[in-house]
């Protein structure tokens, strides 16, 4: 009795270190934990490019991730890129004149959408759209234009 | 003329082998049922199956886990990413090497016990002793042991990610000086619960499922002498490691194609 016993109390250990370590993986190493999507809004930003933003790119303003991209379309009558944002609804008092522009972490970092926000009195409504949003710096693009100005430059 | 009906037997035999382990897997599976009333059963296989994997299966993350950190951080520090360790340790032992090495492993050191014991069962002729008592094998010894595999695979695989990404940790930041913040941050930032712990909580249930079929049937299967037994056990982590591998690329290009 005392063996069948001991062997309960082991059997017991490893479900509950099984259980505990999925936890501590879902917990500490997903974003499980950080974000939910039960608890937010979304809002809409048309950027003329929106770049390598992917679904899932983070949101953020000042430097705080306050939310997370939830779609990226093509608008065929506008030729823009709609990007969906699902932003975090204990932020709710963003002005309806914010900023949205698609910036790089790092050098070779992913792209995140950084909000700005104006001055204005009013807030940004769910399901509203932010105004004035700048395009995502194609690096491509901007050696091209360095390449073409410095050899204008000589020419001089 | 030879080969042509050489090739034409064994491919007889291959596909009665598998006709009779569908049998058998329906069977089981039959008799989970009379099995989940009688919990003591269970609980006594979840031990051998599951308790005496523990020990392999922690050891073994600890040391996957502290090999990834310090071959990903002479590799990421070449391009000065080393801030990202924590993601490729996560990564690769969540999505891959958690639910592979834990089931080869497991594979190893339960299946092949399971077999051997089955087929001992068999050929000391036990187990038509309990169908003389109008005991169902099957019922009886077999479905406990596939139902402990089949639990305890996810759970084992699940202390191996947990461990090697402690191990990673450990190494990464303990020796190597990574940041400890950005180990976590970057790691939690990229990793998603549901693309990345999740599918490969699903794969440790195929790989747990797989493994214990084969080798329980393999020693359900085995010639009865001692020399079948030891064929038997052979085949179990044979085709078990087989059958792993080639699961986990089906599955991944399944799960994580889309990206």
């Amino acid at each position: 009795m005392q063996h069948t016993r001991n062997q309960d109390t082991l059997v017991g250990l490893l479900v509950a270190s099984g259980i505990a370590g999925l936890f501590f993986l879902a917990m500490h190493v997903s974003n499980l934990s950080s974000f939910s999507d039960e608890d937010s809004y979304t809002i809409t930003a048309k950027f003329e490019n929106s770049g390598g933003l992917k679904v899932k790119s983070p949101v953020s303003a000042a430097g705080v991730k306050i939310g997370k991209v939830t779609s990226i379309s093509f608008d065929p009558k506008t030729y823009k890129s709609v990007v969906q944002l699902s932003i975090n609804s204990k932020y709710s008092t963003l002005p309806d004149d914010t900023t949205a522009s698609v910036f790089t972490a790092g050098l070779l970092g992913e792209q995140y959408v950084n909000l700005e926000p104006g001055g204005s009195e009013t807030y940004l409504k769910k399901g509203g759209e932010i105004e004035i949003t700048q395009s995502a710096i194609i690096l491509e693009k901007a050696i091209g234009q360095f390449l073409f100005k410095s050899a204008a430059e000589e020419k001089k | 003329m030879d080969f042509i009906e050489g090739l034409g037997a064994s491919t007889r035999i291959s596909f009665n082998k598998l006709g009779r382990g569908t049998h058998f897997l329906v069977q089981t599976i039959s008799g989970i049922m009379s099995v989940l009333l009688r919990p003591r059963l269970l609980t006594k296989q979840l031990y051998s199956v599951g308790v005496m994997s523990f020990l392999i299966i922690t050891i073994s993350g600890l040391f996957v886990g502290m090999v990834l950190g310090l071959q990903g951080y002479y590799t990421l520090s070449d391009f000065g990413a080393e801030e990202t360790l924590g993601v490729m340790v996560a990564a690769s032992l969540v999505r891959e090497l958690g639910p592979v090495v834990s089931a080869l492993l497991f594979a190893g050191r339960a299946g092949s016990a399971l077999t051997a014991e089955i087929g001992l069962m068999k050929a000391t002729e036990q187990l038509s002793g309990m169908e003389m008592m109008a005991i169902d094998p099957i019922k009886r010894i077999i479905t406990p042991r596939f139902l402990a595999g089949l639990i305890s695979m996810p759970l084992l695989a699940g202390i191996f990610s947990a461990v090697g990404i402690i191990g990673g940790q450990i190494v990464g930041s303990g020796l190597l000086g990574v940041d400890e913040g950005a180990y976590w941050s970057q790691m939690q930032a990229s990793i998603d619960f549901y693309d990345d712990i999740v599918n490969g909580v699903i794969k440790s249930i195929v790989f747990g499922f797989v493994t214990s079929w084969i080798a329980l049937f393999e020693g359900y299967d085995a010639i009865p002498t001692s020399e079948g037994v030891s064929r038997a056990t052979t085949r179990t982590v044979v085709n078990s490691a087989f059958t792993i591998l080639g699961l986990d690329f089906i599955l991944t290009a399944l799960m994580f194609g889309d990206h």
